[in-house]
């Protein structure tokens, strides 16, 4: 398969203005302020069918089309490169090595919906990553694709790189635009949408990195070549992160629909060790777990996963082998929620916890017979009843890990100890 | 001595409100400065960064205790930050971090006596297909061994 968001990244200075641009870079940039209207920009990413790739798989074009074209007030791009979901690294793969292509798809989003100031909001900790977008956003300012009048189009912007502080909800798009604003990452009630009321109330639009970065080869080549890769729901190529019990851990891109079973299997290696899949997170710790019989005929885009009763997500994969601990593995992810939780909702704030705690006395052999059931019950009272979707993110694994391995939850409490470990 | 930026550092921060379209968005860069400036974030230096951002010190304070990177107590010179999250304790980082607890004598949380390490647990911090790992400061180390914690800390001044 060509590759499309990964076409730079194995070559040397792939991070460089002048590697970029030798492979095309910002020829797609030229012909948008050259030669489109941010109405027929929006048309032709919405002809490729592009959705957006942080999470929720929303359509790009459309989410552009929200924004007010008569609006008085400023309008803002903001590229969310706060990538934090367990067992997703794609975006930071991007940042280290294709900035450019990051910049120009934010320069292409700015310029569908008449923005003059764009923000990349990258988490703190990639403190080399921010080096690297800060060197290529300068490159970009002295080669005349940021600033006044770029590339003699009359079409102003500007480029603002901000770290974020550490604080897994401002990944969540109204966590993130608080945060930019100068205060906590706490997420906002939609509607009203950024579209319309976004930072500093005004006009926003939030994109994925990885999106964003798809941007330059879709307007480069056109929607209709993007358009006809992947399935009918799910277009074009995605990331997949694979981490855990896997041979070839790393970033794959993938054509949607491809085969569940032979990208683990064959694509990474396939568990090693001679051990057995017990279980695989499709798409970050937010995700409902499969077992490894629920993989068969499994597909990976958006539709297939959650046919399968999970979702594609950010495309972060979790392999467990048959050496794991789900309880274990369960408690670990209810603790990174407890940790993450914002506060400001109370079904989050406190069933969060609540799920670590009784996760953590199961596995230490204190368990309750009701506490599988409990959790459940938790889980229930927290979905649809937060805020932002984090609570939904929190509630969904939990549930899983119980309704999928109940007996081994079962096993634990009945033999006040964790069975897993005890027979390695 | 009252808190205070030196010259060079008030050059930054005029630099840093003068990139935003609105000056309260400045607030994390602006903390991170001070945190560089001053070691930590004491109850002055939030104080002194409520005064020149024209925003109350309890405002101040709610995002210096919301965000994990900013921190209120001194650290050692080297924060070494052990990733735990999935990902990471399937690729064995619950034993890197016993062995770096052993190594240094000081439990999660803690800074050695001589003041040059302070461990940490964190969560996720996005280098999954490389675990286990750890941030110390700035860096990420990662596809860790026992043999290359003991490299690390070593070259570690």
């Amino acid at each position: 398969m060509e590759k499309l968001l990964l076409r730079n990244i194995e070559a040397p200075n792939s991070h460089t203005l002048e590697l970029y641009r030798s492979r095309g870079g910002y020829r797609a940039l030229g012909k948008v302020v050259r030669e489109l209207s941010p109405e027929q920009l929006i048309g032709e990413v919405k002809a490729s069918g592009l959705r957006g790739r942080g999470g929720a798989g929303f359509p790009t074009g459309m989410k552009w089309g929200f924004v007010p074209k008569d609006s008085p007030k400023p309008k803002y791009v903001v590229c969310n490169a706060d990538e934090s979901e367990p067992g997703t690294f794609k975006d930071r793969l991007l940042i280290e090595k294709d900035p450019h292509a990051i910049i120009e798809g934010t320069i292409i989003a700015a310029y569908s919906i008449g923005s003059h100031t764009a923000f990349i909001y990258i988490r703190g900790e990639l403190v080399y990553g921010a080096n690297v977008l800060q060197r290529a956003i300068e490159e970009a300012y002295r080669a005349g694709y940021l600033g006044k009048n770029i590339l003699g189009s009359g079409y102003d912007l500007d480029l603002i790189l901000h770290r974020g502080a550490g604080a897994y909800i401002c990944g969540e798009e109204t966590g993130l635009l608080s945060s930019l604003e100068g205060g906590r990452g706490w997420p906002k009630v939609k509607p009203p949408f950024p579209a319309t009321h976004g930072l500093f109330g005004c006009p926003t639009v939030v994109n994925n990195v990885e999106t964003l970065a798809a941007l330059p080869w879709i307007i480069d080549q056109g929607p209709a070549k993007y358009a006809a890769l992947g399935t009918e729901k799910s277009k074009g190529t995605k990331l997949f992160s694979v981490s855990g019990h896997i041979r070839r851990p790393g970033v794959y891109e993938v054509e949607m629909g491809y085969p569940f079973r032979q990208f683990l299997e064959q694509d990474c290696g396939g568990v090693p060790n001679g051990r057995k899949l017990k279980g695989v997170i499709p798409g970050g710790a937010s995700m409902p777990v499969l077992r490894a019989d629920e993989i068969e005929g499994v597909r990976m885009d958006y539709e297939s996963f959650q046919a399968a009763g999970t979702m594609l997500g950010s495309g972060g994969v979790i392999v467990m082998d048959d050496t794991t601990c789900m309880v274990k593995a369960a408690w670990n992810i209810a603790r990174f929620f407890a940790h993450e939780s914002c506060g400001q909702c109370s079904p989050c704030r406190e069933g969060c916890h609540w799920m670590e705690k009784i996760f953590s006395r199961i596995e230490n052999g204190q368990g309750r017979k009701e506490d599988p059931d409990l959790v459940l019950s938790i889980s229930g009272n927290i979905q649809g009843n937060t805020i932002c979707p984090f609570g939904d993110a929190a509630a969904w694994p939990a549930a899983a890990f119980i309704k999928k391995y109940r007996a081994e939850f079962e096993a634990h409490i009945a033999q006040q100890r964790c069975a897993v470990l005890a027979s390695e | 001595m009252a808190v205070e930026f030196s010259p060079e550092a008030r050059k930054r921060f005029a630099a840093i409100v003068g990139g935003y379209p609105k000056k309260e968005a400045a607030l994390l860069p602006v903390l991170f400065l001070a945190q560089e400036e001053f070691g930590y974030l004491s109850g002055e230096a939030i104080d002194y960064v409520a005064k020149i951002m024209g925003i109350s010190a309890a405002r101040v304070y709610s995002v210096v205790t919301f965000y994990t990177m900013l921190n209120m107590k001194p650290i050692g010179r080297h924060h070494i930050q052990v990733c735990r999250t999935l990902p990471c304790a399937l690729s064995g980082a619950e034993k890197i971090t016993a062995f770096i607890k052993a190594k240094l004598g000081i439990d999660v949380g803690q800074t050695t006596p001589d003041g040059k390490f302070t461990l940490s647990e964190v969560e996720c911090l996005a280098s999954c297909g490389t675990g286990p790992m750890m941030q110390v400061n700035d860096a990420y180390y990662e596809n860790l061994t026992e043999e290359r914690v003991v490299e690390i800390l070593r070259v570690l001044k």
